[in-house]
C-alpha cells in the first residue's frame, strides 16, 4: 500500500491542535457570561469598574441579530451558555416569556424606570433601553425640491413624494417589520393593508434590509442613492454627525417624527434560568440600570436609556429628535400576528 | 518480518478494507462536528421537545405554505442552473487562457480573479452599487455621455444582477479547476493527433475535451452547489423579490422564529443536495482515464497569430472588467472622500483620503469589542491556517480512499458533500445546541470556526486532489516499485509531485472558503478573535460616511491578505515543481 506519511504527519498536527483547547484557569469561577445581539457595544472603562468591583470578568458573547441571539437562548435554554440575555425587544418579548427563558429579579432600580417601559410585569425581563424606528429625510434634496417634509404616515401617499421612500422587506429586516407595525398601529389591522396598497402606487421601493436600503438606496447617505426618504432610526442623524467624514454642525438628514410615524422598541435583559451565577447575574443587571452604564449607552448604541435619572449626551440632545407619540402595540399581539401580517404584507406589497 | 505485520499488510491489500481505514478518520470528522450538530437541532425541532405550542408555529401545510416551498425551490434550482451556464461560458474560456498561454501580468491577473470569492456580499453589493448602481460611475458616465435624464441601467434588485454577482463570485472556481487539469495535460497527445491528421477542432473535441471531461464536471458541481445554496447575493443584490431555499430558511428561521418551518427546509435543501451529487457521481462516473500528465509549462506560450492574440486579448478585458473592475470599484471608494461642501450643499467635492484606514486603528469610543484591523487580519489567517491543515489532511485520506474503488466509496463520498449543502443557519444552530459544554463548547471553544470553515472546504478539496490522483497511472508506481522503492519514496517521488498543483489549488481554496465565510462564523465568532467579515460587518451596520468608509476600507485590506496569501502559497516549493 502506499504509505501516506505527510498526510498522517498532518493528521497528528491538527490532532495536537485540536487537543490544545483552552483548559478550565481557576479564574473560571469568576466569569459571568452575557448572551447578546451583534449591535452591543459598551465602553471598556464601565465593564472594567464593574469586573473590579465584582472582582469578576464579564464575557460577552454576541450571536447575530436579535432574532438569531434569541434563537440560541431558546435552544440552549436547559443547559444555558450564558447567565444573563440582553437585547431581547418588545416584538419578541412574549415568545421569550413563553418559553421560560428567566428567572423574576426585582431589581431595586425598578424606581427609576418609568412605568411606560416595563411591560413584563412579572420582571422576568426588565427594560434596558429604547430607540425609535423612524423615517429618515435627506435634507438638501427636500431644500433644493423646495418639497415640505412630510410630517404623516398618510403624506406619504401624496404624489408629490412618489418614488421618495425606500423601506425594508419586513421578513428579512427588523427596521423593516417595526415600520410594517407603525403602520399596524395607525390604521388598524384593517386598514393597513390598503395603506400599504397606496405606498405600492405611489412607487414605494422595497429592499431586502437595512445595509441596502440606507447605503445604496437613501440619498442622505454617503451612498448617495436616489431616494431621499428610509426607514431607519431615530438616532441615525446623530450617527450621521459623529461618524461624519468631516465635522459638521447640522446632520445632513432628519427623522420624521409625526404621530405613530415611529414605532417604538423597547430592549431588555433577563436572567437565564439555571444560570451558574445568580448573584452575580443579579448585580449585574443593576449595574445595567444604574446612571454610569446608563449614561455610557447612547453614544455606544444609539438607543435611548430607560433610566431617568440618566442624562443624554450633546450630540443626542442637538441631533435627535424624539417623538411624542411613538406606535406601539402589545408584545401578545405581537407574538400572536407576526407573520399572519408578514404574509399578508407579502401578498399585497410583493406579489 | 513479524507474521503479524505480514498479516496486517494482505489484510490492506484488500481494497475495501484499505478503504475503510482511510475514510476512518474523515468519516468520523464529519459525524462528528456536521451529522450530529444537524441532527441533534432537526431530532430536537422536530420532536417538540422545548417548542411552545404558539398559533404561528410549527408546520402549518396550507396552500399558502406549500406555496412557500414550493416557489422557492423552483427559483433555487432555476437561478442555479442559469448562472452555473453562465459561470462556464466565461470560466471555461478562462481556463484555456490561464492554461495555454503566457503574457504580461498573468499571475496577477489570476489572484486577482480570485479575490471576489472572499468577498462578503454586503461589500460587493456596496461595489457594485458603485459601478452600475444609480449613482454609479457607469450610469453617470452613460447620463453625461448621452445626455439622459434619467440612470439608463436598472442592476440592483433585478435577476440580472443575481446572475452577474454569482458569476462575479464563482467564475474562479472553473479557473482553478479546470485550467489546473489543463495545464498538466500531456501535450503529445494533442501533437500525436495531429500528426495523424486531426483538424485542431478534432483534436480538441476528441482528445482535450474528453480529458478535462473530470475536472469540468467537478466544478460545475462545486459551482452548481455554490449557487444553489446562495444567500447574500439572492437577498442583498436581488432584493425582496427573490427568495433562494436558503433565504426562506432564514426568514423561518431567525425572523418567524419558526424552526420546524426552517427544518424542513433545510432538510429538503439536504436531500437536492444529495440528489445532485449523486447525479454528479453518475455523470462522472470513477474517472477510469489514467495517461501520464505531463510537466506543466510545456505547451504554456505566448499567443501567435493575429486572431489568437485577438482573442486572447479581448478574454483577458473581459475578465478583468466582469471580475476586477467592481473590485477596484471598491477599492477605489476606500480613498474617496465624498463630503459636500457647506453652502454649496448637493455640490458633491471629491478628495482622496487616507482618513478610513487611519481611523481603523482609532478606538475613538474607548469601545470594549474594538478591533484594530491588523488583529482582526491575524485571526482570520489563524483560522485560515487551521482550515488548511484539517481540510489538506483529511481531503488526501478521502482522495486515496477514492482510488480504492471501494464499494463504500459510493455511499461515504455523498456524504461528505452534503456540509456543501447545509445550511449556513441550521449548522450554526446545530452547533450551538451540541457543542455548549467543554471540551466543544461555542463560548470558549474558537476551534470550531475552522471546522465549520473545513466543512465547507472539503468537498472543494476532496474534489480538486481525486481526480489529480487518478490520473497517475499506477504503472509509474509499479516501476517504481519494481526498481526498489519504499513505499514512502514512491510516495514522496511519484504521488507527490504528479499531485502538487492539485495540493496548490486545494490550499488556495482552503485559504479563500476559510478567509470569506461569515455564515456559521456568525454564530460562532467570539467578539475576542473577530474575523474580517465579521469587523466589516460591524461597521457597514452602523449609519455615518465614516462607518462606511471604514467597512470599504476593511474589506481592501481584506482582499490584499488574500491576494499575499495566494501570492505566498503559489510560491511554495513543493517537491514537484522542480521537477519541471
Amino acid at each position: 500500500m502506499k504509505l501516506k506519511f505527510l498526510p498522517l504527519i498532518l493528521m497528528i498536527f491538527t490532532v495536537l491542535i485540536a487537543s490544545c483547547a483552552p483548559k478550565p484557569g481557576p479564574e473560571e469561577a469568576r466569569t459571568l457570561i452575557v448572551m447578546t445581539h451583534d449591535s452591543f457595544a459598551i465602553s471598556e472603562e464601565i465593564i472594567a469598574q464593574f469586573e473590579a468591583e465584582h472582582s469578576v470578568r464579564v464575557q460577552f458573547v454576541r450571536s447575530g441579530d436579535t432574532g438569531t441571539a434569541l434563537n440560541q437562548a431558546i435552544l440552549t435554554k436547559d443547559n444555558p451558555l450564558a447567565d444573563v440575555f440582553y437585547g431581547l425587544d418588545n416584538t419578541f418579548l412574549t415568545r421569550a416569556l413563553e418559553e421560560q427563558l428567566f428567572i423574576p429579579y426585582d431589581t431595586p432600580m425598578l424606581d427609576q424606570i418609568p412605568d411606560e417601559f416595563k411591560l413584563d410585569p412579572g420582571n422576568f425581563a426588565l427594560p434596558v433601553d429604547y430607540g425609535d424606528v423612524c423615517i429618515n429625510y435627506d435634507r438638501v434634496y427636500f431644500e433644493t425640491h423646495e418639497l415640505p417634509i412630510p410630517t404623516s404616515l398618510e403624506a406619504l401617499t401624496e404624489p408629490q413624494y412618489a418614488g421618495l421612500l425606500v423601506t425594508q422587506n419586513p421578513a428579512t429586516s427588523s427596521p423593516g417589520l417595526a415600520f410594517l407595525m407603525a403602520t399596524i398601529a395607525q390604521f388598524g389591522e384593517e386598514g393597513y393593508l390598503d395603506y400599504w396598497g397606496a405606498l405600492k402606487q405611489n412607487g414605494l421601493v422595497v429592499v431586502s434590509n437595512w445595509e441596502t436600503a440606507y447605503y445604496t438606496n437613501f440619498s442622505g447617505s454617503t451612498g448617495q442613492g436616489p431616494q431621499p426618504l428610509v426607514v431607519s432610526y431615530g438616532s441615525s442623524p446623530a450617527a450621521e454627525v459623529i461618524f461624519a467624514e468631516t465635522e459638521l454642525d447640522q446632520s445632513p438628514t432628519g427623522s420624521i417624527i409625526g404621530p405613530n410615524t415611529c414605532f417604538r422598541q423597547i430592549e431588555f435583559v433577563g436572567i437565564l434560568k439555571n444560570a451558574a451565577n445568580l448573584e452575580l447575574a443579579g448585580a449585574f443587571i443593576d449595574f445595567m440600570l444604574s446612571v454610569p452604564f446608563q449614561e455610557d449607552i447612547p453614544l455606544q448604541m444609539f438607543v435611548f436609556p430607560v433610566n431617568q435619572e440618566a442624562n443624554l449626551p450633546d450630540a443626542f440632545l442637538e441631533h435627535v429628535q424624539i417623538p411624542d407619540q411613538p406606535a406601539s402595540l402589545p408584545p401578545e399581539l405581537i407574538d400572536a400576528n407576526r407573520e399572519t401580517w408578514i404574509n399578508a404584507w407579502l401578498e399585497v406589497v410583493l406579489n | 518480518m513479524s507474521s503479524k505485520t505480514r498479516l496486517f499488510q494482505l489484510w490492506l491489500k484488500k481494497p475495501a478494507w484499505r478503504a475503510l481505514l482511510l475514510w476512518a478518520l474523515p468519516a468520523a470528522f464529519l459525524a462528528y462536528f456536521f451529522y450530529q450538530p444537524l441532527l441533534a437541532l432537526i431530532s430536537m425541532v422536530l420532536t417538540g421537545r422545548f417548542a411552545v405550542v404558539s398559533p404561528t408555529w410549527g408546520i402549518d401545510l396550507s396552500a399558502l405554505n406549500l406555496n412557500r416551498i414550493w416557489q422557492p425551490l423552483t427559483f433555487t434550482v432555476g437561478q442555479a442552473a442559469l448562472s452555473t451556464l453562465l459561470t462556464l461560458i466565461i470560466g471555461l474560456p478562462g481556463a484555456w487562457l490561464f492554461a495555454r498561454f503566457t503574457f504580461p501580468g498573468k499571475r496577477a491577473l489570476k489572484i486577482l480573479t480570485t479575490l471576489p470569492f472572499i468577498l462578503p456580499t454586503v461589500v460587493v453589493a456596496a461595489g457594485f452599487n458603485a459601478l452600475l448602481g444609480p449613482r454609479g460611475w457607469v450610469n453617470l458616465g452613460l447620463m453625461a455621455l448621452f445626455n439622459l435624464p434619467a440612470p439608463p441601467i436598472q442592476f440592483l434588485n433585478t435577476f440580472g444582477a443575481i446572475l452577474v454577482a454569482h458569476v462575479f463570485y464563482n467564475t474562479t472556481i472553473i479557473i482553478r479547476v479546470v485550467s489546473n487539469a489543463w495545464s498538466v495535460q500531456n501535450i503529445r497527445l494533442r501533437h500525436a493527433a495531429q500528426v495523424l491528421g486531426a483538424s485542431p477542432w478534432r483534436t480538441f473535441r476528441e482528445v482535450t475535451l474528453p480529458l478535462l471531461k473530470p475536472a469540468i464536471i467537478a466544478g460545475t458541481f462545486l459551482v452548481f452547489l455554490f449557487n444553489f445554496t446562495s444567500f447574500g447575493v439572492v437577498l442583498m443584490l436581488g432584493g425582496p423579490q427573490f427568495a433562494t431555499l436558503e433565504v426562506e430558511i432564514y426568514v423561518q428561521a431567525l425572523h418567524l422564529l419558526n424552526l420546524p418551518m426552517a427544518s424542513v427546509l433545510s432538510i429538503l435543501q439536504l436531500l437536492c443536495t444529495l440528489l445532485i451529487t449523486l447525479g454528479h457521481n453518475r455523470v462522472a462516473g470513477l474517472g477510469d482515464m489514467a495517461i501520464s500528465p505531463a510537466a506543466q509549462k510545456i505547451g504554456v506560450r505566448k499567443p501567435r497569430k493575429g486572431l489568437e492574440r485577438l482573442v486572447v486579448i479581448l478574454l483577458i478585458t473581459a475578465l478583468f472588467v466582469l471580475l476586477v473592475a467592481p473590485l477596484g470599484a471598491l477599492a477605489l471608494r476606500s480613498f474617496v472622500k465624498l463630503e459636500p461642501t457647506r453652502g454649496e450643499r448637493g455640490e458633491i467635492q471629491q478628495g482622496l483620503t487616507l482618513q478610513f484606514y487611519r481611523e481603523l486603528g482609532v478606538n475613538r469610543r474607548g469601545d470594549l469589542f474594538f478591533v484594530p484591523p491588523i488583529t482582526a487580519a491575524r485571526n482570520s489567517f489563524i483560522f485560515a491556517l487551521m482550515t488548511i491543515v484539517i481540510t489538506l489532511s483529511l481531503g488526501l485520506l478521502v482522495a486515496y480512499a477514492l482510488l480504492t474503488r471501494a464499494k463504500i466509496n459510493h455511499f461515504l463520498d455523498p456524504l461528505l458533500m452534503l456540509p456543501l449543502g447545509a445550511s449556513a443557519i441550521t449548522l450554526g444552530l446545530g452547533f450551538i445546541i451540541v457543542f455548549n459544554q467543554p471540551p466543544f463548547s461555542t463560548v470558549r471553544f474558537p476551534i470550531l470556526i475552522p471546522i465549520a470553515h473545513s466543512l465547507v472546504a472539503l468537498p472543494f478539496i476532496v474534489r480538486t486532489l481525486s481526480p489529480a490522483l487518478m490520473n497517475i497511472p499506477s504503472s509509474l508506481r509499479n516501476a517504481a516499485r519494481v526498481l526498489g522503492a519504499s513505499p514512502l519514496r514512491v510516495w514522496r517521488e511519484v504521488d507527490l509531485p504528479l499531485l502538487a498543483p492539485a495540493i496548490l489549488v486545494s490550499t488556495i481554496f482552503a485559504l479563500t472558503i476559510s478567509l470569506g465565510e461569515f455564515g456559521a462564523s456568525t454564530f460562532l465568532v467570539r467578539p475576542e478573535y473577530p474575523t474580517m467579515p465579521v469587523a466589516i460587518f460591524r461597521y457597514i451596520s452602523q449609519p455615518g460616511a465614516l462607518n462606511y468608509g471604514q467597512a470599504l476600507a476593511m474589506s481592501t485590506i481584506l482582499m490584499i491578505v488574500c491576494a499575499l496569501g495566494i501570492f505566498t502559497i503559489e510560491r511554495l516549493q513543493l517537491p514537484g515543481k522542480d521537477m519541471f
